[in-house]
């Protein structure tokens, strides 16, 4: 019997392995434009004198890098940035799950827990530049938080709340939690509602207590959300720039100095740009870091 | 056996699709047609939300008609992205081809290469270069005119400073914090003197503190060059304003309070005395028709009784070196700088002309106004940072060390030595 075999020309042969790749073209088009060049270029960036000012930029290898390390204001901004981080990451996951558990509660109503939800995530609804200018004017020394303090009686005179060096990064640090807290709510309560009742139910048969079946029943089945937020929660805020810039612009002194503003100021205020380059590299190496950690996590789960 | 040719070729069709889309929103932008007679050029600058609605672009609708087969497009936003927008459009090469400007950027602009010489485009055209009452210059070539100068005198809320036992405006530096304080004294949130030292735009270092250096013929630069360290006028101006803050007679969360802020306190009735641009004076009328405010000359030392410098900001005009357009750019440039034009848009803002002929009609309109003319024409107007290297940066290298001054972390001396080392650096690039 003939053993027919179809055999295909060369051409279709290497049109047949384009196809895929051409079909993708747009996105990979866009992902070149818009994110590989731009990327690329700053990285070559930091390896120059001085773009943009220099019509004639040198290589100078590390040379950047150490000067940045090197620099007191990056270190503060350092040391700032991940109090900033750690602080907002926690309180975030806290305050999500405390209110997705609230959200989740069978005591409310339908109705009365969709007008909360909706409250709860106002936060979230609003831009950058409303958060700030909202509680730039909350906080002012003349504003309706110290009027209220004063009044109650916990304090005798309006506090700088933004304006003094002892309270604006913990002060710009809730701001944060406050704009923050929505996406943590609704992914872990999306989380909570995908958990299975059959569990509880064991849990409640078995004597569980609700400390014991939250421990055991709800927190694993709720870590791959927890691991992937926290995740994407410290990529994020690490890289966080315009509320701070618009409430404090990194002062006041240097007390909320982040490395964003510190990339902004250097490019910007300093016409430094490879220094900023330089700056918003340590803080990609930093994300890929994390990104490659979220990568492994995810494909573990999977 | 399957035929699959219908397949492939139905398949070969939507790839040979996909790239044509892909092509076609890479590279297939197209500009609009357009006549070939006409030109149109951009300016950008943050002068037209601060002047009346449409005023600026009536002048420039009157310029269209002038000359026709150039159209100009405003490219208007506040003052900060104006900034960062010409910054970033100079690194780009997309910077509009007639640029607002500030005094402060012109240094770098010129040595980024960004800058057109002024000199040259208004030779082009023909503009008698003897009307101009100023030229920003980086060592011999004319990158920034001034269009309209705005001064920034005193200002004092009157209903304030009489309620605090206060008959007349300060004139020396004594009077002023003896002042600031009564006010500061009659409590209910008011303070007697606000001025914003905030770091996203640290002016105040440059229209509210070293301002009272220039009032006393004081002076921040030797030979151009800082001279902070060992100054005598600058310590005696940061000790001046220290003891007014220690004495609790300045605003509150002046660390973070930005120019718009100052504003907003004296608008609102909360601050007795700010130093502020004539520009805001239609503002604050508008917001509050109740508020009986003056303008008065900058307080002096005490011992000093010579002219004082009058700080001044002004809106600066130049060209991009990249523009396509040179010609038509240096033509709205002219217009813009020509005596009737010139002469409204110094009444449109309250400011002083650029053009030495043009006489704004607005000092007789009003006291106040008359008031800011004879001000202007008392003493001279003084701003160091104009042309300087990084100024915006000199601005904030002062602002953080002062606040390290005002809060105590620091000393008189230990704080203009760190301003010195920083400005130094900026110099010696």
């Amino acid at each position: 019997m003939a053993v027919v075999t179809n055999v295909m020309k060369p051409g279709r042969r290497i049109w047949r392995t384009l196809e895929p790749f051409l079909y993708l073209s747009p996105t990979i088009a866009l992902l070149l434009i818009l994110m590989v060049v731009p990327v690329g270029m700053v990285i070559q960036y930091s390896f120059l004198d001085n773009v943009i000012m220099n019509e004639f930029p040198k290589f100078v290898g590390l040379e950047n890098y150490f000067t940045v390390i090197r620099d007191p204001i990056f270190q503060i901004a350092v040391k700032n940035t991940i109090y900033f981080t750690t602080g907002s990451v926690i309180a975030h996951l806290i305050l999500g799950l405390s209110f997705a558990i609230l959200l989740n509660s069978q005591l409310l109503g339908r109705y009365t827990r969709s007008i909360f939800r909706l409250i709860y995530i106002l936060p979230w609804i609003f831009t950058v530049a409303i958060i700030a200018i909202l509680w730039r004017m909350i906080l002012d020394p003349v504003g309706v938080l110290n009027y209220w303090l004063i009044k109650l009686g916990f304090i005798e005179s309006g506090v700088e709340w933004l304006a003094s060096p002892k309270t604006a990064l913990i002060t710009v640090t809730v701001i944060n939690i406050w704009a923050g807290y929505p996406f943590y709510m609704m992914s872990l309560l999306a989380g909570i509602q995908g958990i299975s009742k059959d569990l509880y139910e064991a849990a409640t048969v078995d004597g569980a207590s609700w400390r014991q079946s939250f421990f055991n029943i709800t927190l694993p089945q709720l870590k791959p959300i927890i691991i992937s937020m926290s995740v994407l929660d410290i990529i994020w805020t690490s890289q966080q720039f315009a509320m701070v810039w618009m409430t404090t612009g990194g002062g006041p002194i240097t007390s909320t100095q982040m490395i964003g503003i510190y990339t902004y100021q250097q490019a910007f205020g300093r016409y430094e740009f490879s220094l900023a380059s330089t700056s918003a590299v340590l803080l990609l190496i930093f994300s890929v870091i994390l990104s490659t950690i979220y990568g492994r996590i995810q494909s573990r789960q999977d | 056996m399957h035929n699959r040719g219908t397949g492939i070729l139905k398949s070969r069709q939507i790839v040979i699709m996909a790239l044509i889309a892909t092509a076609t929103m890479v590279f297939g932008y197209s500009a609009p047609a357009r006549a070939a007679s006409t030109v149109t050029i951009s300016f950008s600058q943050w002068w037209e939300p601060e002047l009346p609605a449409g005023a600026l672009r009536s002048i420039i609708d009157t310029f269209e008609k002038q000359n026709s087969g150039i159209k100009v497009k405003l490219v208007s936003g506040p003052y900060s992205a104006t900034k960062a927008q010409t910054i970033a459009g100079a690194a780009t090469g997309t910077m509009s081809d007639v640029v607002g400007l500030d005094g402060a950027w012109v240094s770098d602009l010129a040595k980024q290469g960004a800058l057109g010489s002024l000199d040259t485009a208004l030779t082009r055209v023909k503009f008698p270069m003897s009307q101009l009452a100023g030229k920003i210059k980086v060592g011999t070539t004319t990158y920034m005119i001034p269009v309209v100068n705005y001064i920034y005198p005193l200002f004092t809320n009157d209903d304030l400073l009489k309620k605090a036992g206060v008959s007349s405006a300060p004139k020396t530096r004594t009077e002023f914090a003896a002042a600031a304080k009564a006010v500061s004294g009659l409590g209910g949130n008011v303070s007697g003197w606000v001025i914003p030292l905030s770091q996203t735009n640290p002016n105040g270092i440059q229209n509210d503190i070293m301002s009272l250096v220039w009032a006393s013929g004081g002076s921040m630069l030797k030979s151009g060059k800082p001279n902070l360290t060992g100054n005598a006028e600058v310590k005696s101006v940061l000790t001046f304003v220290k003891g007014m803050w220690d004495a609790g007679s300045i605003t509150p969360g002046a660390f973070t309070l930005a120019e718009p802020d100052k504003v907003t306190e004296f608008t609102n009735g909360r601050a007795g005395m700010m130093i502020d641009s004539l520009s805001h004076i239609t503002q604050i009328k508008t917001a509050t028709p109740n508020l009986n405010f003056s303008i008065h000359a900058l307080p002096k030392a005490d011992a000093y009784s010579g002219k004082g410098g009058i700080p001044y900001a002004s809106w600066g005009i130049g060209v991009s070196k990249a523009s396509k357009y040179p010609v038509q750019s240096a033509k709205l440039l002219a217009y813009l700088m020509s005596t009737p034009v010139n002469t409204k848009l110094a009444d449109l803002g309250n400011a002083f002309p650029g053009n030495t002929k043009s006489v704004p009609t607005w000092v007789s309109k009003d006291p106040m106004f008359k008031t800011a003319f004879t001000i202007y024409q008392s003493g001279y107007p003084a701003n160091e940072f104009t042309g300087l290297p990084k100024a915006e940066d000199l601005m904030l290298q002062f602002d953080i060390p002062f606040q390290k001054y005002l809060s105590g972390k620091l000393t008189i001396d230990a704080m203009l030595a760190e301003a010195q080392t920083a400005w130094l650096k900026n110099f010696k690039k």
